[in-house]
């Protein structure tokens, strides 16, 4: 089983893997999407106390999910990189960050757009909205550090130790923003408070979550085929690749 | 079906501003994501191919 | 040990030759707490509100502020190198330089707070906790704020950068140090807060030195 995942950690295997796998996992990943928002649309019935209001979970918790899967990804990899010190790993953490900032952006966007029907305010200081702000923070360090240096293996081992940095001390954040939220506003709704879901609605938001889930897996795949083309160009097997020799793929 | 009608369907109940702008938001940074990276990756075809003009002149 | 304490005296030493470097961190600290009660008026019901929250991003922003150049001289005139090849431990020998820093850029801000705390009216109790919760958290930004000098080294736009990769990270400690005081002055007691900031501080203590090293070593590789 090891020598398998050595195998496809060298990047020409992972290529041809990548190559094949984004192209399905893309059309699961319209499939559930389109499955889910059926459901969520069409099928789930209206809340008792938000109206159809509610109906932005079905991209509020999805995304919000995926913007911290996503960086405790990033954080696994950017381990398996700076431990075993291959490459691979390094453009995975790359490839993830972009969807995980988008996500979290996501996040914060419909979060307000869920908050101001609900709360009056375009914005609430609740503890989930403020560690999402700061997760996207986060994300976007990462990124402006991996841009920042040129030399491409300190880039992706100085990304790998923030990721880390970063992921331990989330939690930590989350804490501290828990606490500072209860102290100064005492009592108040909380975004994900839905206990007795209806059994449609929580199909929905799950087919829309495996939606995002495996999306992200297909433009990560597809990102990292762009890194391996980027940095194994002068390779000869790159340079033999039919996109590369001469022949339209 | 839920909806009586398409108006009732992007009315949504008086939300409609704010469910369609999340689901608008949405559907708008996510295939701008899939063409930048289609983009990236036509670059990256272009900066290797490059290399191989220049590795044979 | 010897090693740990030559460390903190060079840079000491170093410091004191570049007055202006650490005064202008200081001084960044006084005028920030001046722009606050200027933009938003001089009622003492509102300074002495937002009094414990201003001096302590204005800490934390005036501590970050001097962050670049903590491994950046060593790394120009080739010491840095020194320091990472030889044979003591250069976690030691990292702590000992974020102890300087500290000690020169962080404890200065302790002494002045309470001053500064005057101007916004804070009664006597609450500059005593906002001192001491200072002198809890300003070390932990030293600690944080040393992954981000290391990681940063010889990058351009490093002060920003640091402060963008450092900031997000400072926010538990800027929860619960101006948070205890507060808590001081609702009536609410700040045990918890000053414990949590301690449990803060020696996490960092000990994590960031073997982190910077790590920082150091990818960036001097």
């Amino acid at each position: 089983m090891t020598m398998r995942w050595f195998y496809y950690a060298a990047p020409q295997t992972f290529y041809g893997l990548a190559g094949r796998l984004w192209p399905w996992l893309a059309a699961l990943a319209l499939a559930l999407t389109l499955a889910g928002l059926w459901v969520g649309f069409a099928l789930a019935p209206a809340d008792a106390q938000q109206g159809e209001g509610y109906r932005i979970i079905f991209v509020h918790v999805p995304v919000s999910w995926m913007s911290m899967v996503i960086y405790l990804a990033m954080a696994f990899w950017a381990v398996l990189g700076l431990t075993f010190n291959t490459r691979l790993s390094g453009m995975m953490t790359r490839a993830l960050a972009p969807t995980g900032a988008m996500f979290a952006f996501l996040s914060l966007w419909t979060g307000a757009l869920w908050g101001k029907p609900m709360w009056g305010t375009w914005w609430v200081w609740d503890a989930r909205l403020t560690s999402e702000l700061i997760l996207f923070f986060l994300y976007l360090g990462y990124i402006a550090l991996t841009s920042a240096i040129d030399d491409v293996r300190r880039a992706d081992r100085a990304g790998a130790l923030i990721a880390i940095v970063g992921a331990i001390n989330v939690p930590i954040i989350y804490f501290s923003v828990k606490w500072w939220n209860t102290l100064h506003q005492g009592a108040s709704v909380s975004l994900t408070r839905s206990p007795s879901m209806a059994q449609l609605m929580l199909w929905g938001m799950l087919l829309m979550a495996l939606a995002m889930w495996v999306y992200t897996l297909a433009i990560v795949c597809y990102r990292v085929r762009t890194l391996i083309i980027e940095r194994e160009r002068h390779t000869d097997w790159v340079q033999a690749l039919p996109e590369v020799a001469g022949a339209k793929a | 079906m839920r909806w009586e009608s398409w108006s009732e369907f992007w009315f949504m109940g008086g939300y409609g501003l704010y469910v369609w702008g999340s689901m608008g938001m949405t559907a708008l940074l996510l295939p701008l994501e899939m063409v930048q990276a289609r983009l990236a990756h036509g670059r990256a075809l272009a900066l290797a191919r490059a290399e191989k003009a220049l590795e044979n002149s | 040990m010897n090693a740990f304490f030559a460390v903190v005296a060079r840079d000491l030493r170093l410091a004191f030759r570049r007055k202006a470097e650490v005064l202008s961190g200081l001084f960044f600290f006084v005028v920030v707490a001046a722009l606050f009660p200027l933009a938003i008026g001089p009622e003492a019901v509102t300074l002495r509100h937002i009094g414990p929250g201003v001096l302590w991003v204005g800490a934390l922003l005036a501590s970050m502020l001097t962050l670049p150049r903590l491994f950046e001289n060593d790394w120009r005139d080739g010491s840095l190198e020194h320091l990472v090849l030889s044979p003591h431990p250069l976690g030691l020998l990292v702590l000992g330089k974020i102890l300087a820093h500290w000690l020169v850029s962080g404890l200065p801000l302790v002494a002045l707070a309470p001053l500064l705390g005057l101007q916004f009216d804070l009664p006597s109790d609450a500059l005593g906790m906002l001192a001491l919760s200072l002198l809890l958290g300003t070390p932990v930004l030293s600690c944080i704020g040393a992954i981000g000098a290391a990681l940063t080294l010889g990058v351009r736009g490093g002060g920003v950068l640091i402060a963008l990769l450092v900031l997000p990270l400072f926010v538990p400690v800027l929860v619960f140090g101006a948070g205890a005081v507060e808590a001081l002055s609702s009536g609410l007691g700040a045990q918890a807060h000053v414990s949590i900031l301690l449990a803060m501080l020696l996490p960092a203590v000990f994590f960031s030195p073997w982190a910077c090293s790590a920082a150091l070593r990818i960036a001097l590789e």
